[in-house]
C-alpha cells in the first residue's frame, strides 16, 4: 500500500487496492480510498447492527466505522493495534470500514478481470464487479460504493428501515 | 482576448436581485400623489442597471422587459407622466417578472412569456405614443445596435468624477479609455485636485478626476455602458457637444501627467453646470452625502457561504484543540510551570476572541427578511379590503444566516394570520372606536443569548369561546376554566383553525403548528399573548447560532452525552422517598409534581448505567412544554460545543440533535430531548445490553474476542 507512487499509469488499467477479510482476497478501486489508519477510540450509537462499531473522530469530521468482518460473520474479530480501517470517500460520505488486512496495490487491465461467479462469496454477487486474476491470485473486486450504499449496511437515511436493524 | 461571460452570470443574478428589491421597497414607500424625485432616480437607475447587465449578459427577454419598464420610469422621472397608484402596481408587477425571468435564467425554472408580454404592451401603452422607443438610446442593449444614429459621429464631452475611494475597487482605467479609443477619436484630460496641505493629504483617497473628448458614431448610453463596471451613473456625466465647442477643448494631456489645477474655473463636477438639456439619460445630480448611504458594499466582500462555514468549522477544530491542551495543562504543577498556564490562559482568550469574530460573520441583519413583509402586507391587504400599517422595529438585529433562511416561512404565516384574523375591517375597526388603519409591528431584539422576533397587531384578538368551541369539536381536552395562556397553546395543534371559511390567504388550520415546529427545529420557543379586542402578541424566541450550543456533559454507564442547557430545567439527587414505581416506569415527586423518569441507559440500551433513581442523578428537562426526568449517572461539566451532523457521513441518530467532538477527542452525541421522549414513549428502545457486549469487547481491546 506504500507502493502507491511507484504505480504504472498503464493503458486502460484501473488500480485496486486489495484487502483480506478471512481467507479471501477483495479488491476495491483505490481512488475510492482516502486512507488507511488504526482503529482506536471509536464511540458506539444505540439501536445499530452489530456490524456498525460507532463513529470515529477524524480530524474533526465524525465517521461511521463497520466492521465488515462481523458483516461477512468471521470469527474472532480482534481489535488490538494491527485492526486497520480503509477511510473511503463514497457517494461525496466519508466512511471507515474494519479489515483484517491491507495487502497491496494492484494495477488490472480490462482482461484479467472475469465476470463474477453466480454464487455468494461471503457477501452477494450485486456487489461483486469481477474476478480479478494477478500473480496466479484471485481477487474478489468489490462495488464498494453500492455495497456501502445497500440498505443492508444501514449507513445512509432512507434505504433502509432501522428498526429492522434490531432482530438482526 | 476571449473571456468566459458566463463566469459573470452569479454576479449579474446577484446583483439583479439586490437591485429589484430595493427597486420593490422604494415603489412601496412611494406615494403617488407626490413622488420624491431621488426615489424615483433611484427606481430608474436599479430598472437601468438590470437592463444593462441583461443586454450585456445576453440575456435579450429581460432586456426588453426591463427596457421597456424604464421607458416608462423615465417619462414619470421627468414629469413628462404623473405617477399614479395604477402605475406602481405595475411597476411592481413588472418587478414580479424580471424576478420571474432571472430565476428562470439562473434555476431553469418556468417563465411565464404570454404574462412577460403582456406586461410589456401595457407599459409601452402607458408610455404613449409620445415617446419614440427607437430615439431611446437604451434600445441599443435591447436591440443589439441597430440605431440609425450609429452612422453619424458626433461629439461628447465625458466627465468621470470617481469618488473618494475609487482605488480601493482596484480598477484600472487604462483598458477603459483603450475601449472609448476604439470608438473614434478620443482626446483624454486629466485633473488632479490639490490637497489642502501635506498634513491633510489620505493617500488612499483618489484625488484624480477625467474630462475626456470624444468623437464617434455612438449614442451616450454606449458610452456609459463603457463605465458599467467601473463607475456608476452619478460619476459620469456625459454632453453632447456643438461643432463649435469641440474647437475650444482644453488641450489633451495623458492620463497620468501632472496637470494639476489646470482648470479651476471649471464647475464642480455634480453640481449641475452645462447644458444638459440634450442629454436626456443624464442622472440628477446627487448631494455628495448620499454616496455612502447607497454604496455600503463598498467596503464588504461577497465570499461563498461554503468558505464561511469552512472558516467555521476549522474554528471549531480549534476551540477542541484547545479545550484538549488546557486538559493537558491542568496536570502541571501551576507553580513550576507558570509560564505555560499564563500562556493557557492567553490562547483560551485569545480563542474566544477569535471565535466569537468568525462566528459574527455568519450573522445577517434581520431586516433580509423583514424587508419582504412590505409588499406581503401592502398586496394581502389589497386582497382582504384592509388598511394596514406595517411596523418594522430593529431590523439590524443580527442572526445567523442559516437560522434567517428558516425563519421566513414561519414568520410570513405569522403575518398573514395577523392580517387575516387579527386585523379586522375598516368599518368594524371604526364601529369598535378604532382608527381604520391597522398596525402590524414586527419587532426583533436581542435579549441574553436569544433573539425574540415579535409579531404583534391591535385587531381583534384570540377569540376565547371561538377556540373553546372549536377544541371541543375536535374532541381536545379543553374547559372554560383554562388559563388564557394554556387555551393559547391549543392553536399550536395540527388542523386547527377558527377561522370561518378558508380563503387563499389562510384558514386551512395549517398554519400554526407547522410554524411551532419550524421554529422548535432551530431550538426555539413560540409564545403568544392576546387580549380580546386590543391585538395579539405572538413571540418567537431563537438562539443566536446553530453552530454552537452551549451544553452540559453527562455521564450514563461508559458513554457521556451532551444535553443542552436551554431545555434544562434543574438537576437533583432524588431522596428513596421522593420515588414512586408505576409499573415498570418510576416517577419522581418534584414539588408536588410527578415527574416521569427516562432511563437513558435504557433507551440506548447502555449496560453499566445506574438503574436505581436513588443512587443516581435525575435531570428535569422541559420537553415541548412537559417536564420529564432524565436519569443520567454523573453531571460532568458545562460547555461550549460545536454541532457536529452525523448525517453528513451516516444517517439521523434517533433521539439526537447530532453530535460534538469532546476535549479528549471523542465524540459525545447531542440529545434532542423532544425526540429522545417520543423515543420512549413509542417504546422503541435498544434491547437491554444491546452495547454492553460491544463495550466488552472494545474495553479488552482485542483480549476477549466477540463471537457472533
Amino acid at each position: 500500500m506504500e507502493d502507491m507512487t511507484g504505480r504504472a499509469a498503464r493503458n486502460s488499467a484501473s488500480e485496486y487496492l486489495t484487502f483480506t477479510l478471512g481467507k479471501e482476497e477483495y479488491g476495491m478501486e483505490i481512488l475510492k480510498v482516502q486512507e488507511i489508519r488504526g482503529y482506536h477510540a471509536v464511540t458506539r450509537i444505540a439501536n445499530t447492527p452489530p456490524f456498525v462499531k460507532g463513529v470515529m473522530n477524524l480530524r474533526g469530521v465524525i465517521v461511521p466505522v463497520v466492521d465488515m468482518r462481523i458483516k461477512f460473520s468471521l470469527p474472532d474479530p480482534l481489535y488490538d493495534e494491527f485492526t486497520v480501517v480503509i477511510i473511503m470517500n463514497v457517494l461525496g460520505r466519508v466512511i471507515g470500514m474494519v479489515v483484517d488486512g491491507v495487502s497491496d496495490v494492484v494495477s488490472l487491465l480490462p482482461e484479467q478481470i472475469k465476470p463474477p461467479p453466480q454464487f455468494g462469496a461471503g457477501l452477494g454477487t450485486e456487489y461483486i464487479v469481477g474476478i480479478g486474476a494477478c500473480n496466479e491470485q484471485m481477487l474478489i473486486l468489490v462495488d464498494i460504493e453500492r455495497l456501502m450504499s445497500s440498505a443492508d449496511m444501514q449507513l445512509m437515511d432512507g434505504v433502509g428501515d432501522s428498526r429492522q436493524s434490531l432482530a438482526a | 482576448m476571449e473571456i468566459d461571460i458566463s463566469q459573470f452570470f452569479p454576479l449579474f443574478f446577484e446583483e439583479s436581485a439586490e437591485h429589484l428589491a430595493d427597486m420593490e421597497s422604494i415603489l412601496l414607500s412611494i406615494d403617488p400623489s407626490s413622488p420624491d424625485e431621488e426615489e424615483l432616480n433611484a427606481v430608474f437607475r436599479a430598472a437601468h442597471s438590470i437592463k444593462g447587465g441583461a443586454g450585456t449578459f445576453g440575456f435579450p427577454d429581460m432586456a426588453v422587459l426591463t427596457h421597456a419598464l424604464e421607458s416608462l420610469l423615465d417619462r414619470v422621472r421627468h414629469r413628462d407622466l404623473a405617477l399614479s397608484a395604477p402605475m406602481v402596481e405595475l411597476f411592481l408587477e413588472a418587478g414580479d417578472a424580471i424576478r420571474m425571468q432571472l430565476a428562470g435564467h439562473r434555476d431553469g425554472t418556468e417563465v411565464d412569456q404570454a404574462k412577460v408580454e403582456a406586461l410589456c404592451q401595457r407599459l409601452q401603452a402607458m408610455v404613449g405614443p409620445a415617446a419614440p422607443l427607437a430615439s431611446s438610446p437604451a434600445s441599443a442593449a435591447a436591440e443589439e445596435g441597430a440605431s440609425p444614429e450609429q452612422s453619424a459621429p458626433r461629439s461628447y464631452r465625458i466627465e468621470f468624477v470617481p469618488p473618494d475611494n475609487f482605488f480601493n475597487r482596484m480598477v484600472r482605467m487604462e483598458p477603459i479609455f483603450d475601449e472609448l479609443a476604439d470608438m473614434g477619436e478620443l482626446l483624454n484630460h486629466a485633473r488632479i485636485e490639490a490637497p489642502d496641505s501635506f498634513e491633510q493629504y489620505d493617500y488612499e483617497r483618489c484625488l484624480v478626476s477625467w474630462e475626456l473628448q470624444l468623437t464617434a458614431p455612438v449614442t451616450p448610453d454606449e458610452i456609459r455602458d463603457v463605465f458599467m463596471f467601473v463607475a456608476d451613473d452619478d460619476e459620469v456625466s456625459i454632453e453632447t457637444l456643438n461643432a463649435d465647442d469641440a474647437g475650444n477643448a482644453p488641450e489633451p494631456v495623458k492620463p497620468g501627467e501632472k496637470a494639476a489645477c489646470l482648470l479651476p474655473a471649471e464647475p464642480p463636477i455634480g453640481a449641475g453646470g452645462g447644458p444638459r438639456a440634450s442629454s436626456p439619460r443624464e442622472p440628477a445630480a446627487t448631494p455628495p452625502g448620499r454616496k455612502c448611504q447607497d454604496h455600503p458594499e463598498a467596503s464588504s466582500i461577497r465570499v461563498g457561504t461554503s468558505k464561511v462555514d469552512q472558516l467555521i468549522n476549522q474554528m471549531g477544530e480549534l476551540v477542541i484543540l484547545q479545550a484538549m491542551l488546557a486538559q493537558t495543562a491542568q496536570q502541571f504543577d501551576p507553580l513550576l510551570h507558570q509560564d505555560l498556564h499564563h500562556g493557557m490562559q492567553l490562547l483560551q482568550r485569545s480563542t474566544r476572541d477569535l471565535q466569537e469574530s468568525v462566528m459574527s460573520i455568519r450573522m445577517m441583519p434581520i431586516s433580509f427578511i423583514f424587508n419582504r413583509f412590505p409588499r406581503l402586507v401592502h398586496d394581502l391587504a389589497a386582497k382582504l379590503g384592509k388598511q394596514v400599517e406595517l411596523k418594522l422595529v430593529g431590523e439590524q438585529t443580527e442572526l445567523d444566516k442559516g437560522l434567517i433562511e428558516k425563519l421566513a416561512d414561519p414568520l410570513t404565516h405569522l403575518v398573514r394570520n395577523s392580517l387575516d384574523h387579527g386585523i379586522e375591517s375598516p368599518q368594524q375597526r371604526v364601529a369598535f372606536g378604532k382608527p381604520p388603519v391597522g398596525t402590524v409591528t414586527l419587532c426583533a431584539a436581542q435579549t441574553g443569548g436569544r433573539i425574540v422576533i415579535e409579531v404583534a397587531d391591535d385587531g381583534a384578538g384570540l377569540n376565547r369561546a371561538a377556540i373553546l368551541a372549536k377544541a371541543a369539536e375536535k374532541g381536545m381536552a379543553a374547559s372554560e376554566e383554562m388559563a388564557d395562556e394554556e387555551l393559547w397553546q391549543l392553536i399550536f395543534a395540527p388542523g386547527f383553525s377558527t377561522a370561518h371559511q378558508v380563503t387563499d390567504v389562510s384558514g386551512r388550520g395549517v398554519g400554526m403548528d407547522v410554524v411551532m415546529r419550524n421554529v422548535q427545529a432551530m431550538g426555539g420557543r413560540v409564545s403568544i399573548s392576546s387580549q380580546a379586542g386590543a391585538g395579539s402578541r405572538v413571540l418567537v424566541s431563537l438562539p443566536l447560532t446553530l453552530a454552537i450550543l452551549d451544553g452540559l456533559s453527562v455521564r450514563v454507564g461508559g458513554e457521556t452525552f451532551i444535553v443542552p442547557l436551554n431545555s434544562i430545567v434543574e438537576s437533583l439527587q432524588p431522596k428513596p422517598g421522593e420515588i414512586n414505581r408505576v409499573g415498570d416506569h418510576s416517577t419522581v415527586q418534584v414539588r408536588g409534581a410527578y415527574l416521569p423518569i427516562l432511563p437513558i441507559g435504557a433507551v440506548f440500551g447502555i449496560a453499566g448505567a445506574l438503574q436505581r433513581p436513588e443512587e443516581a442523578v435525575v435531570m428535569i428537562v422541559d420537553a415541548d412544554g412537559e417536564q420529564v426526568a432524565l436519569l443520567v449517572d454523573e453531571l460532568l461539566t458545562q460547555h461550549q460545543v460545536v454541532i457536529k451532523s452525523l448525517e453528513k457521513n451516516y444517517r439521523k441518530v434517533e433521539g439526537t440533535a447530532g453530535a460534538t467532538i469532546l476535549g479528549d477527542g471523542g465524540i459525545a452525541l447531542i440529545l434532542d430531548v423532544v425526540d429522545l421522549v417520543q423515543l420512549w414513549r413509542q417504546g422503541r428502545v435498544a434491547p437491554p445490553g444491546a452495547v454492553e457486549t460491544r463495550t466488552q469487547a472494545d474495553a479488552a481491546n482485542g483480549g476477549e474476542p466477540w463471537k457472533i
